[in-house]
């Protein structure tokens, strides 16, 4: 089995879609010739032609409302944001247009909208952003966030096959640091959790970059032998909700871990979701490592200070297996 | 308070439209016109017996826009229509019965009554409901337009949208993008002169039109309120259209007679410029044209068979269920996607249409 970055794995299955169905075309700002700000579609014009590898105008808007009406005509579209924080400027033809259509008119959707998301790099304020939990928030669009090579083809081909809109959010810290086996061909990976690692004292409820963070901060000489399973949610809507639990009924204390800022995160909604069904198998406070609710700052002393490390994660388990 | 009204063709000297509406293309823009024009009165009483939750929107005076324009599209042609084309549902052949049924929530509306008043697209009939974002669907048009184009299609889209629109981003986002694409999509802008309660003048200092020349398309004014004029301009877009020529927008000037909403009583309104507009209604225009005829058209008879439909139409809405909350939650996703279908396009120039129209 070949073995891929995640940022390979995604051109794997975005390619795979279009040799496999003319209806794919992928459509964002600088995605032709110049392959994508990350080079996810490098080369693809030169398979697909510049039709189907669509070098639009600077209109985040744009991409997504155009989509939309290629889409309900019978298209489905792939969008590349530059990097998920322009998906403000196409907030609302997400949320209002694609996102409300089927429910008010039975029309279906077909969008992919790829978001390069996430920090780490010194990107700042606005090309550091998780923006997840805005269209969590939003009825009719569905949600993933691939943390491994494999799942990142194998979730990015199910979206396209979706007859929805679905956000899929591609960490940009995982695009060349994380390499793992992929499959050849094409696949499917099911809109659920995973168990990324097994284990009985502790559940860290994470996805996206931040389930790398979970495993290294809980390996079991991090933790003196603590067993600690790491729940990847791979979905946040639809979220797997039935796998949380399981998990909880297991291990009876949860560290639920977000990137993104704390306030209406995913983990936030994990968390209540815990709190409301999974109280009696509790043996302590749900605890919630986060971004505080500050803008990602640039400046690398600022931005390791916001964002949810090794050592923050390593110290919320650390307290709560001695609860 | 000032408005950009301009001067339109007088009422008494009836233009006439040469060339492509056969006699009984002018009779069906009539009913067409007749048909919204009676069922949003009637639409309005069931609002004041409290039978149409929400507020009410209507289009009184510009009906000549939705019908003409939607008159000129092809059946495999897609269309975004917005909240006072009622005529454009009509042309393509939703049924009145479920136009009223939507209006009152009820569960054969068209949207099951998941939305409200004229916020409806059939999609059987190749035709997408706006959203209250305006003019978002400015956007989505130019996206079919180019699946249109990317596929090789002989086919085109066409959206409404309204002077205030033309204020915000999705305009200029959407006329740039179907310039540099040159893609096959019509724009009616249906200038009524005021968005809610601004006019025009704080809407815009340059001339829509000009605008539409300065993004590198074709752009054309036209009397809103002669619907064979608005037949006529959206014709000539749609031939450029499918032709490879590009986008147009097609600004039809016409006066907005009703308040925003049925609320709405529209006092910042000049009686005088509503006075001028009142002499231009657009259904009287049309009607006076066909009893212009050399052989008449009998436009009472045209209109008490309307009438009629409205009345059958408000009695079996008024019948159909509410839709049952259990339902409520239901079809949020999409189970498969099914893309639009085709409409009903009764214009005699396209071929084959002459069976899915009524008249000979």
């Amino acid at each position: 089995m070949p073995t891929l970055t995640y940022l390979q794995a995604i051109s794997d299955g975005l390619r795979e879609e279009m040799r496999a169905d003319e209806r794919v075309f992928v459509m964002g700002e600088d995605v032709g010739v110049f392959g994508g700000a990350f080079k996810v579609t490098d080369g693809f014009v030169d398979e697909f032609g510049a039709d189907r590898v669509m070098d639009t105008p600077l209109a985040e808007s744009g991409i997504v409302g155009t989509a939309v009406g290629a889409a309900v005509v019978g298209m489905r579209p792939v969008c590349e944001m530059q990097f998920a924080d322009f998906i403000a400027c196409g907030f609302d033809q997400l949320v209002n247009v694609a996102g409300k259509m089927h429910y008010r008119q039975g029309l279906a959707v077909p969008i992919t909208v790829r978001l390069p998301s996430g920090g780490g790099f010194s990107g700042g304020p606005f090309h550091s952003q998780n923006p997840e939990a805005w269209f969590m928030h939003a009825p009719g669009l569905k949600v993933v966030a691939p943390s491994t090579p494999e799942d990142a083809k194998g979730l990015l081909t199910k979206a396209i096959r979706d007859p929805n809109p679905v956000v899929y959010l591609e960490h940009k810290h995982l695009y060349r640091r994380i390499k793992g086996e992929v499959a050849a061909g094409s696949y499917e990976t099911d809109f659920t959790a995973r168990i990324a690692r097994e284990g009985t004292d502790l559940t860290v409820v994470a996805y996206g970059a931040m389930v790398h963070t979970a495993l290294e901060a809980t390996a079991p000489e991090q933790l003196d032998g603590a067993s600690v399973e790491v729940l990847d949610l791979r979905s946040l809507v639809p979220l797997d909700e039935a796998a949380i639990l399981a998990s909880v009924r297991k291990t009876s204390k949860v560290v639920v871990l977000d990137e993104a800022n704390a306030t209406c995160a995913a983990g936030a909604q994990v968390a209540a979701l815990i709190a409301e069904h999974g109280f009696e198998d509790l043996d302590g406070p749900v605890v919630r490592v986060a971004a505080p609710d500050v803008p990602i700052p640039f400046s690398p002393p600022l931005e390791q200070a916001v964002l949810p490390g090794v050592d923050r994660v390593k110290e919320a388990c650390r307290d709560l297996l001695a609860y | 308070m000032a408005t950009t009204v301009r001067p339109a063709a007088a009422a008494d000297g009836v233009p006439d439209v040469p060339g492509h509406l056969t006699r009984a293309d002018r009779i069906e823009l009539l009913r067409a016109m007749l048909s919204m024009r009676l069922l949003e009165e009637r639409a309005m009483s069931l609002y004041r017996q409290g039978r149409v939750p929400g507020s009410f929107y209507d289009g009184f005076g510009q009906e000549a826009v939705s019908a003409g324009a939607a008159f000129a599209m092809a059946a495999e042609d897609r269309l975004c229509i917005l909240h006072r084309d009622l005529a454009a549902h009509v042309v393509r052949g939703v049924e009145p019965e479920r136009i009223l049924a939507q209006y009152m929530g009820r569960a054969t509306g068209v949207t099951r009554g998941r939305d409200g008043n004229v916020h409806f697209g059939d999609k059987d009939r190749g035709c997408v409901g706006m959203v209250s974002m305006l003019p978002d669907m400015m956007l989505v048009a130019t996206g079919m337009a180019m699946a249109f184009k990317l596929r090789g299609e002989a086919r085109a889209a066409l959206t409404f949208f309204g002077d205030g629109s033309t204020s915000r981003g999705d305009f200029h986002e959407a006329l740039n993008w179907a310039a540099v694409q040159r893609l096959p999509v019509i724009f009616v802008l249906e200038n009524n002169q005021y968005a809610y309660s601004t006019p025009t003048a704080l809407q815009f200092a340059v001339d829509p039109v000009e605008r539409a020349h300065a993004y590198g398309i074709a752009g054309a004014s036209v009397d809103g309120n002669d619907v064979e004029a608005v037949f006529e301009a959206v014709r000539v877009a749609r031939e450029r259209a499918v032709a490879g020529g590009g986008p147009t927008l097609v600004e039809a000037v016409t006066m907005r007679m009703h308040g925003h909403a049925a609320h709405d009583d529209m006092r910042y309104v000049p009686a005088e410029l509503l006075e001028r507009w009142r002499e231009r209604d657009p259904v009287e225009l049309q009607a006076a044209r066909l009893r212009a005829l050399p052989d008449p058209v009998d436009v009472d008879a045209l209109r008490a068979e309307v009438q009629a439909e409205v009345d059958a139409a408000t009695q079996a809405a008024l019948a159909a269920p509410m839709p049952d909350p259990a339902t409520a939650l239901e079809g949020l996703f999409a189970e498969e996607a099914v893309p639009l279908g085709d409409g009903r396009a009764p214009w005699s120039g396209f071929a084959g249409a002459d069976a899915a129209r009524g008249e000979g």
